[in-house]
């Protein structure tokens, strides 16, 4: 992956949002990478959750918007409550997401769930995937 | 005793499994789970952006509802509810800014500033009822029977809203124990089952689910216990396919906590509704010869 990392990328509109909706010190994370390990949707990543938050800091939006990362992230908090500086990853996947979402543009629309999973799906399934997925 | 109970809709529809063997079980231990009026959804996942306000009303309202019943504490079964209302409940009584915008946007409802606590059942039975008063009443000792705790995330995290231990939670043990089971530790007990990626990326999830299920088998377990209907879907409906993908595995029963409470209180398979179980509860529960001796009491 090359990337060019400047004051235009570090100073970003993107890295603003990030912190402002996840209400995270990006540089807290120290990139001891303990997030990752921990992580139990880490095989189905393309890009470890170590990387999202250092990628997230360098402003390198397109990188991290292009990775199936955010949308593979469960939110079961394994990274949040392990992290030795409390940092809280959980809330920046969350920015990431929304900041797509935010933009009308749906990872999941309903009509994406067939009828025999619509049914077949527990309720708080479809209310928290459309949650997440969806603006 | 009356304790205002919040259902919320996962119970009312696809986990009447979960549900009505807690409401028998807690009438029998002296306690009546009363629903609290109007109640709406939750919401399931709790907000986790610092600037979304409008998706903690639905949480709040419901909190709202408790107090307005004069109650200072609401019981949950669905572990889900649990955590969107009880983080809720914690924005509310903490951030004093965020707090005053929602009441000022709730303006037809009544202040509201945390008042209420917000308890998961398996509390209300250790702190309230207590293990030994419980194992005093319990008509059918599980003998026998080896099943894996599984506390799934989010009873337990954040930290700030567990009902236990975050890295050794117990309570599932003591209740296992309290009922006569035989609790069976495995490391994966708190992993996640992969939540909502079931929606979006359902193929993903097998591979979670046999993570967990292969090493509480490995540890020695015969059956699982849950509390969250979602774990129990994710764990659940892949099992037939996992046992094509797998040499050696037929499945393996889950059970919500309140079934196995509700048997050992001497309930039968028409309040426990093993019917709506994965993994054949009942094949296991008749080789340990429980289902007969439920039915002849
Ligand atoms: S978020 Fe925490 S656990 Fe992850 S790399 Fe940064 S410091 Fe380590
Ligand atoms: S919250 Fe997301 S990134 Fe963190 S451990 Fe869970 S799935 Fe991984
Ligand atoms: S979490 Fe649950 S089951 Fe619980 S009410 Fe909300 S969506 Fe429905
Ligand atoms: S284990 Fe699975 S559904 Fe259950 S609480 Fe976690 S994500 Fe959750």
């Amino acid at each position: 992956m090359s990337a060019t990392i400047s004051s235009k990328t570090l100073g970003s509109e993107f890295v603003r949002k990030v912190k402002e909706i996840s209400g995270q010190n990006l540089h807290l994370c120290y990139q001891c990478g303990l997030c990752s390990g921990n992580c139990p949707m880490v095989s189905s990543m393309d890009l470890p959750p170590r990387q999202v938050i250092e990628l997230a800091r360098l402003g390198l939006e397109e990188e991290i918007t292009s990775s199936r990362t955010v949308w593979t992230c469960a939110s079961c908090l394994a990274c949040t409550v392990n992290c030795p500086r409390g940092f809280d990853l959980s809330k920046v996947m969350e920015a990431i997401r929304l900041l797509t979402l935010r933009k009308n543009v749906d990872h999941l629309r309903p009509e994406d769930i067939s009828p025999q999973e619509r049914c077949a799906l527990p309720q708080l399934a479809m209310v928290g995937g459309l949650r997440k997925f969806s603006g | 005793m009356s304790l205002a109970y919040y259902p919320g809709c996962t119970l009312k529809t696809k986990a009447k499994n979960l549900e009505e063997p807690a409401i028998a079980s807690m009438e029998v231990l002296g306690s009546r789970l009363e629903e609290i009026p109007r109640w709406n959804c939750c919401g399931a996942v709790y907000s986790l952006a610092d600037d979304d306000l409008i998706h903690q009303v639905a949480p709040v309202r419901n909190l709202i509802r408790v107090k307005e019943q004069g109650k200072n504490e609401v019981v949950t079964l669905c572990s889900f509810c649990l955590n969107t209302l009880k983080r809720a409940n914690l924005l509310m009584k903490e951030d004093a800014e965020k707090r005053g915008t929602l009441n000022s946007f709730m303006d037809e409802e009544i202040d509201y500033g945390g008042e209420v606590e917000v308890v998961h059942l398996l509390e209300v039975l250790k702190d309230q009822v207590g293990w030994e008063a419980l194992a005093q009443k319990v008509k059918l000792p599980l003998r026998g029977l080896r099943v894996a705790p599984y506390y799934g995330c989010t009873l337990l995290r954040p930290r700030e809203v567990a009902i236990d231990d975050v890295e050794k939670p117990t309570i599932l043990q003591e209740l296992l124990e309290a009922v006569g089971a035989t609790p069976v530790d495995f490391p994966e007990f708190a992993e996640c089952c992969g939540s909502y990626q079931i929606v979006s990326s359902p193929d993903d999830i097998p591979k979670y689910a046999w993570h967990i299920l292969n090493s509480a088998l490995t540890h020695g377990a015969e059956a699982l216990v849950l509390t969250c209907p979602l774990c129990d879907y994710n764990l659940g409906q892949g099992q037939k396919e996992l046992m094509k993908k797998h040499d050696g595995f037929d499945g393996v029963p889950l059970f919500y906590f309140t079934q196995l409470l509700a048997l050992a209180l001497g309930l039968g398979p028409q309040v426990c509704h093993f019917e709506l179980n994965y993994g054949e509860p009942e094949l296991l529960l008749r080789e340990k010869n429980l289902l007969p001796r439920v039915e002849a009491l």
